[in-house]
């Protein structure tokens, strides 16, 4: 699904460049669960960011979905994304003059469905997450946990391969961000391949591989058998 | 870019910002008011002025005669200088820069008017046909002197409204015969000035070859009223009115510039200044209508401006979401249209809207009796309207070229950064 070999990518800012990913290589297969976790300054949001067709990178290849990743003009990146990519933010990002039904929806929009089509839609997905009676309230009606809910349905409107999660608890107490995974793990039980970005540890621990960076590049990979020992060693820590 | 759902976007978005939207359409309502109240005006001024001349034609020239006030070629001053009907023959057949010719032969002012008991004193023109067309003589019932009058001397007259509501009250006058000191003439029309309150309905119209004959004018002629040919520069009409002179000062033995031995008046000189006076009027208005206009538009971009960089997240979110470039530049740039082209209209339609109500109230007011002389009809015409709806739509598709730019270099990232 995903497949990266040799990532460069610099930030240069006046005379200073900050080289970031440094030849990062990386293979995520279809329909994983994978959590990339690093402390600040590791790279872990500009590889997002790439990963998202947000960004471009200097050296080295990604392939999404076996199409190489590369030189696309801002129409091309944002149709690539309406397509294979489906985003949760830590801070939601849903647009606050529209109802939950009409945020969830917007993705469609830009597909060219017609308003009745992708309002029905919209619906099926709210009902999904139930929160179908609070398809016509507007985002600041709503709880964080319902505005996560609304932003997933939106990430899922238009059949991504991939879900892209930045964070997607961060703003959430912790029972609501158990139910937010409890509905990412459900997500990917339907074979959507889940990366998720956060720097909590029992969060990633809910993932079934988790991705550490350092320094630009994968520092360890720990996958789900590993998982128990990983939360000892942290423990222990 | 324009199917059903962008202007949904659209206007879900003016719904959620009603005051901001508001307060951008309204510096461009305003200015288009403005615009339209000024060319309104202008409109009012140049009409009601024009309406002075219409009393007339205007190439239309008037000749006089007096005293000589200037000794010339060993003639002394004091001479009595006088038109005659060769006079008439020369302006008709040799002059040029003349198209058509009326002599005048002046009545006695005493002479009174009598039909039945009812009697009055009136001015009489007498004149050539040709003098309906360069005074603008409105006839309303019955007809005006002809060539035949002239020839066979018949003694007719046209009288003015005034004159028949003197002596004839309810009667139809068409046919009877009023007495012009004690000569009865018959009635063959009436004339009734488009205009309120002028002197001209106290007027009697009788043909000058008649009155020449019975009231003892011999060859004389009192004055001259001609039309010139249609010159575009005052100089050049001018020029006509001193080519006339000239030639009358030949005929007549009298300088030139004697202004006392020949009175003239050329109105096309009037009219030609004065219309150049207008166009300037005209061209001032619509600078500073565009001027208004160009204020109320950098608002529209300015506050376009803000928008963007307000609404920078939610950019960012569409762009995440799969919008595309074009998608943000239509969503800006439509709305900016959008905002301009209904603010200025509503804007249009206010300031064409109070100017007809101006002209209404002038109507009412006029027809109430007060004579209004320099403000007429204060309205703007169809084509102008259009056009200023055609000016709106571009400055409003200008207003919003750099914000709508501005959006579209919004990268998602940047716009989504958590701060």
């Amino acid at each position: 699904m995903i497949s990266i070999q040799n990532l460069h990518k610099s930030y240069v800012t006046g005379n200073n460049s900050l080289h970031v990913l440094k030849g990062l290589n990386l293979e995520i297969g279809e329909g994983e669960f994978v959590s990339i976790m690093g402390s600040s300054g590791s790279g872990k949001s500009t590889l997002l960011n790439i990963l998202g067709v947000l960004d471009d990178y200097d050296k080295g290849d990604y392939y999404l979905s076996g199409k190489r990743i590369w030189g696309l003009n801002e129409t091309q990146a944002a149709i690539t994304r309406n397509a294979m990519i489906g985003f949760i933010f830590q801070s939601f990002n849903l647009i606050s003059f529209k109802n939950a039904m009409e945020n969830v929806a917007l993705p469609l929009y830009y597909q060219k469905v017609s308003r009745k089509k992708r309002n029905l839609i919209a619906m099926e997905y709210l009902d999904r997450l139930g929160l179908k009676d609070w398809a016509h309230h507007l985002p600041s009606e709503m709880s964080g946990g319902q505005k996560q809910r609304v932003a997933i349905a939106r990430a899922l409107i238009s059949n991504p391969k991939i879900i892209l999660a930045d964070e997607p608890t961060g703003a959430l107490d912790s029972q609501t961000s158990l139910e937010v995974m409890d509905i990412l793990k459900e997500v990917n039980d339907q074979g959507i391949t889940v990366i998720i970005v956060t720097h909590e540890h029992d969060i990633a621990a809910l993932t079934r591989k988790i991705i550490r960076l350092k320094d630009g590049v994968i520092g360890e990979v720990i996958t789900n058998g590993d998982l128990q020992n990983y939360r000892n060693r942290l423990i222990n820590e | 870019m324009f199917d059903v759902d962008i202007w949904q976007e659209i206007f879900s978005t003016i719904k959620k910002n009603k005051l901001r939207t508001f307060l951008t359409g309204f510096s461009v309502a305003w200015g288009i008011f403005m615009l339209m109240v000024l060319l309104g005006s202008g409109n009012g001024l140049s009409n009601g002025v024009k309406e002075q001349f219409a009393e007339n034609a205007v190439n239309v020239m008037w000749m006089w005669t007096g005293e000589t006030s200037m000794p010339y070629k060993g003639l002394k001053e004091g001479r009595e200088v006088k038109f005659d009907n060769q006079d008439y023959d020369f302006l008709t057949t040799k002059s040029k820069d003349i198209e058509k010719v009326s002599s005048r032969y002046y009545l006695p002012n005493d002479i009174l008017f009598a039909y039945g008991k009812e009697y009055g004193s009136f001015e009489t023109s007498t004149c050539y046909p040709s003098l309906k067309e360069m005074e603008n003589i409105n006839i309303v019932t019955g007809r005006f002197i002809n060539d035949l009058d002239m020839q066979e001397f018949r003694k007719v007259v046209v009288i003015g409204d005034e004159i028949r509501k003197a002596l004839f009250k309810e009667e139809d006058p068409i046919g009877k015969y009023i007495k012009i000191g004690d000569v009865p003439f018959n009635v063959i029309g009436i004339s009734q000035s488009k205009k309120r309150n002028q002197d001209n309905n106290r007027s009697a119209y009788i043909p000058f070859s008649t009155a020449q004959r019975i009231f003892n004018g011999g060859n004389r002629v009192h004055t001259f009223t001609a039309t010139s040919r249609m010159v575009e520069t005052a100089e050049e009409a001018e020029a006509i009115n001193d080519k006339v002179r000239a030639d009358m000062s030949a005929r007549h033995n009298f300088d030139p510039q004697d202004k006392r031995a020949m009175g003239s008046f050329n109105m096309l000189t009037e009219y030609i200044r004065t219309m150049k006076i207008f166009q300037a009027i005209s061209l001032f208005v619509w600078i500073i209508g565009i001027g208004t206009l160009i204020a109320g538009i950098v608002g529209v971009s300015n506050i376009m401006l803000i928008l963007v960089k307000e609404r920078t997240k939610e950019i960012g979110i569409r762009k995440a979401l799969g919008a595309t470039p074009f998608s943000v530049i239509s969503l800006v740039l439509l709305e900016s249209v959008l905002i301009t082209t209904v603010a200025g209209y509503i804007g249009l339609v206010l300031g064409v809207g109070l100017m007809e109500l101006i002209n209404f109230g002038l109507d009412q007011a006029a027809a109430g009796g007060a004579d209004n002389v320099f403000f007429k009809n204060p309205t703007v015409d169809f084509k102008t309207a259009v056009s200023a709806t055609v000016i709106l739509i571009l400055s409003g598709a200008l207003a919003g070229y750099f914000p709508s730019k501005r959006a579209a270099s919004v990268t998602p990232i940047e716009a989504l950064r958590d701060e």
